[in-house]
């Protein structure tokens, strides 16, 4: 079970860009660090299916047993969150989260799973709001309701606080990692801030540039 | 079988869409050219029509006019078009050019042509406005204003309408330079304002408007229209000969005219590498200058001129249709008076029924393009998605390629071979005909915003499970809808203001607004033209509006999109 790395190497002509052997149980957070320019994005494209024809790769991703290296990004069951919320700013709160929602059950099913969804983040009666209109946190919020509605099975972390003031940080970090540990889900993080790594708790995997 | 499109396809479509009328119909004009024409009992190679041609005295004097009038409006648009970017997008009245030239850019060229030649004229307003006080007239006098030998009214119907195309497009191209800062550098150097832009923005720049450049040369060299109403008839250009003739009941006439589209598409050929040595020549110039590094920091005044000229242009463009409209409700009106001595709705009334009537067909024509066009482009920049790739050079000049070809020497082969084919002119060929056209304007107009679309959220699409497909229908599209609209708009402008195509592959059953506009011009019923003309533009403008209007209203509730 858990997210496996398996002898991955990502190379650019014949230039090793980064090279990772590494296995991440459910609920742990794995956080990859370093400075710009040494292949963290490539790393989490990799992951999710999205390498730039650029670069060839070797090695395979392995979730809960399953070799999903030549899945598409829409059958991997990957999720993932970026520095920005990302809300689809054309859709209401309740459908971006309808849009995450799995497409089982029927109407007044779904609607109630939104419902339940909306009260789990604290943003009851929220459901025909302009995403717009809310704060930074509420945003950080639906987005990862959002994200956990599709039932991923594993999580990807692109420097998902640093754009988030000091307060929020701790609060929204505390949230996430809480929600992970609690859906048993493993997480791969890349941070350029020690502070996340500290909160996540794992290990951590550091790269050169 | 999978019934996701294979979007990878859509390039060669789409390209060969716009490839195969155009060397189809190249191809078939040279056949009758050379004397083959096997159906009629020609049977070729020959140069006899040649001979005829070159031996017919009208033939130089329209080469030459068709030279000069063609390469003047190219060289003046270029230029107008560059004076007005270089004088900075900090300038108030860059500011204020730029909001009245953009919707310019949508007023068909006949409805523009008519509106010049009704202010300019020897009974417009212009003359209207100076006699009998300064003039003496008390008559119009009997001058050549429009329809000049010299064909100086028809370089400034073109002028008018390719200036600001050119700006747009000049516009587009310097948001993708690092233009504010190299300004920002130049000046700190020393460098006049106008004297910095042309020597650090201009060349780049340059690069990127080279194909709209030569894809006015090539419309200026063979446009129809325009030279109709504001072109000289004693003798006309090339490209009114070739229509003329080619409505010729008698076989000699579509030999001549196949001959003559040949030497209009070799002049276009010409004319476009005659450009190629302006900008050798220029290029050269230019980094002598750079070496000399000459400042002129009071050299503002030149990109000024270019200012007070762009407003100039806007002015006639904007006071042609306002005279449309007064002449559209005119009664009786005396010369010199500046308005009407009655007001009548006569006209509209006598020609209301038919315009409402054409006015939808126009449309419904417009539209079916348009929808195809916009599956079209929307498919190809789909194809780019995840590919990381665009498409070079090379098929952009494809793209241009419809642009770049004059109408007249693939549209009358096109005709020809259709005749021939037993072909029924009808709807369907006229479609094609202007999604030739339509097609490359879309493109350009969608492909800036479709590809500056954040990745991230096709990202986070496919995360959350949803295919490209569902990705590119929920959220890339609906996101988009403004630009979307937008190029609807555009290429509903182009495919309205299109006069040859529908007249001749439509083989004259097709009556659009442009059409019936156009085929008046040779009357005197100037009530009407005005009426017809008024009603082109506004088939053209109203999708503008809409394009406004309508993602305003269905996104009232969202203010992030």
């Amino acid at each position: 079970m858990g997210l496996v790395l398996d002898q991955v190497e990502i190379r650019h002509g014949n230039t090793v860009i980064v090279a990772v052997d590494q296995k991440i149980a459910p609920g742990e957070v794995l956080t990859v660090m370093g400075p710009s320019g040494a292949g963290k994005s490539t790393l989490l494209n990799y992951v999710i299916g999205r390498l730039s024809n650029d670069f060839s790769a070797s090695g395979a991703v392995v979730l809960d047993g399953i070799d999903i290296t030549r899945l598409s990004t829409e059958q991997r069951r990957i999720g993932i969150l970026f520095q920005d919320d990302l809300l689809f700013p054309h859709m209401s709160v309740a459908q971006n989260l309808s849009f995450g929602l799995r497409p089982e059950g029927g109407r007044a099913d779904r609607s109630k799973k939104i419902e339940s969804a909306l009260a789990e983040i604290g943003l009851v009666g929220f459901g025909d709001r302009d995403p717009t209109t809310l704060s930074g946190g509420q945003k950080v919020r639906v987005a990862m309701m959002r994200m956990l509605l599709s039932e991923p099975r594993a999580l990807l972390l692109d420097e998902p606080f640093s754009k988030l003031d000091m307060a929020l940080r701790d609060q929204m970090r505390a949230l996430v990692f809480g929600m992970a540990r609690q859906r048993s889900l493993p997480v791969l993080m890349v941070s350029h801030d020690m502070a996340d790594a500290v909160a996540a708790g794992g290990q951590i995997l550091n790269l050169r540039g | 079988m999978s019934l996701i499109p294979n979007f990878r396809l859509f390039p060669t479509i789409t390209i060969g869409l716009l490839i195969v009328p155009v060397l189809a119909g190249l191809v078939w004009t040279a056949l009758p050219a050379f004397g083959h024409l096997p159906a009629a009992g020609f049977n070729g190679p020959n140069l006899q029509i040649f001979t005829d041609l070159l031996g017919w005295s009208g033939f130089w004097p329209s080469v030459k006019l068709t030279i000069t009038t063609g390469v003047l409006a190219t060289l003046l648009s270029t230029l107008i078009a560059m004076l007005i970017l270089s004088a900075g997008a900090q300038s108030g009245g860059f500011q204020a050019l730029r909001r009245f030239l953009s919707p310019l850019l949508s007023v068909p060229h006949a409805a523009a042509a008519f509106g010049l030649a009704f202010l300019i004229g020897p009974s417009g307003w212009i003359v209207r406005l100076f006699s009998p006080w300064a003039t003496g007239w008390d008559r119009p006098p009997d001058v050549a204003i429009i329809q000049d030998p010299l064909g100086l009214a028809m370089v400034l119907g073109l002028v008018i309408k390719e200036t600001p195309f050119l700006f747009l497009m000049g516009l587009a191209a310097l948001g993708q330079t690092d233009a504010d800062r190299s300004m920002a550098v130049a000046r700190a150097l020393g460098y006049g304002e106008t004297s910095g832009w042309f020597k650090v923005v201009f060349p780049q720049v340059y690069r990127q408007i080279r194909l709209p450049i030569l894809a006015v040369l090539a419309y200026s060299l063979s446009v129809v229209d325009v030279a109709l109403i504001l072109g000289p008839n004693t003798p006309p250009t090339l490209s009114v000969l070739i229509l003329r003739w080619a409505g010729d009941p008698a076989l000699d006439g579509r030999l001549m005219a196949a001959a003559a589209a040949m030497v209009q598409f070799l002049i276009v050929v010409l004319a476009i590498g005659f450009w190629r040595l302006v900008e050798v020549v220029g290029g050269l110039l230019l980094s002598r200058s750079f070496a000399a590094g000459r400042r002129q920091p009071r050299g503002r005044w030149v990109s000024d001129i270019g200012l007070s000229v762009g407003a100039i242009l806007t002015a006639l463009v904007l006071f042609g249709l306002l005279i449309l409209g007064v002449w559209s409700v005119a009664g009786f009106w005396g010369f010199p008076n500046i308005l009407p001595d009655q007001t009548s709705l006569k006209t509209w009334a006598r020609l209301g029924p038919a315009i409402v009537e054409t006015f939808a067909d126009t449309a419904v024509l417009a539209a079916i393009t348009v929808g195809l066009a916009l599956v079209l482009v929307v498919g190809c920049l789909q194809a780019e998605v995840g590919q990381n790739r665009r498409p070079g050079a090379g098929a952009m000049v494809f793209l241009y390629l419809p642009l770049l070809v004059p109408q007249t020497a693939f549209l009358l082969g096109l005709q020809t071979m259709m005749i021939q084919l037993g072909f029924h002119s009808g709807l369907l060929p006229v479609i094609i005909a202007h999604l030739v056209f339509v097609v490359p304007y879309v493109f350009v107009s969608l492909s800036d915003p479709f590809r500056a679309w954040d990745p991230r959220l096709g990202v986070i699409g496919a995360a959350l499970g949803h295919g490209p497909v569902a990705v590119l229908l929920r959220l890339r599209l609906p996101m988009l809808l403004r630009p979307i609209l937008t190029a609807a708009a555009v290429g509903f402008a182009v495919s309205v203001g299109q006069y040859l195509p529908t007249l001749l592959i439509g083989g004259g059953r097709i009556a659009t607004l442009t059409t019936e506009a156009v085929a008046l011009s040779g009357g005197g019923d100037r009530k009407a033209i005005a009426v017809w003309a008024l009603m082109q533009t506004l088939a053209a403008l109203l999708p503008f509006l809409a394009a406004i209007v309508v993602p305003a209203w269905v996104w009232r509730h969202r203010k992030g999109v």
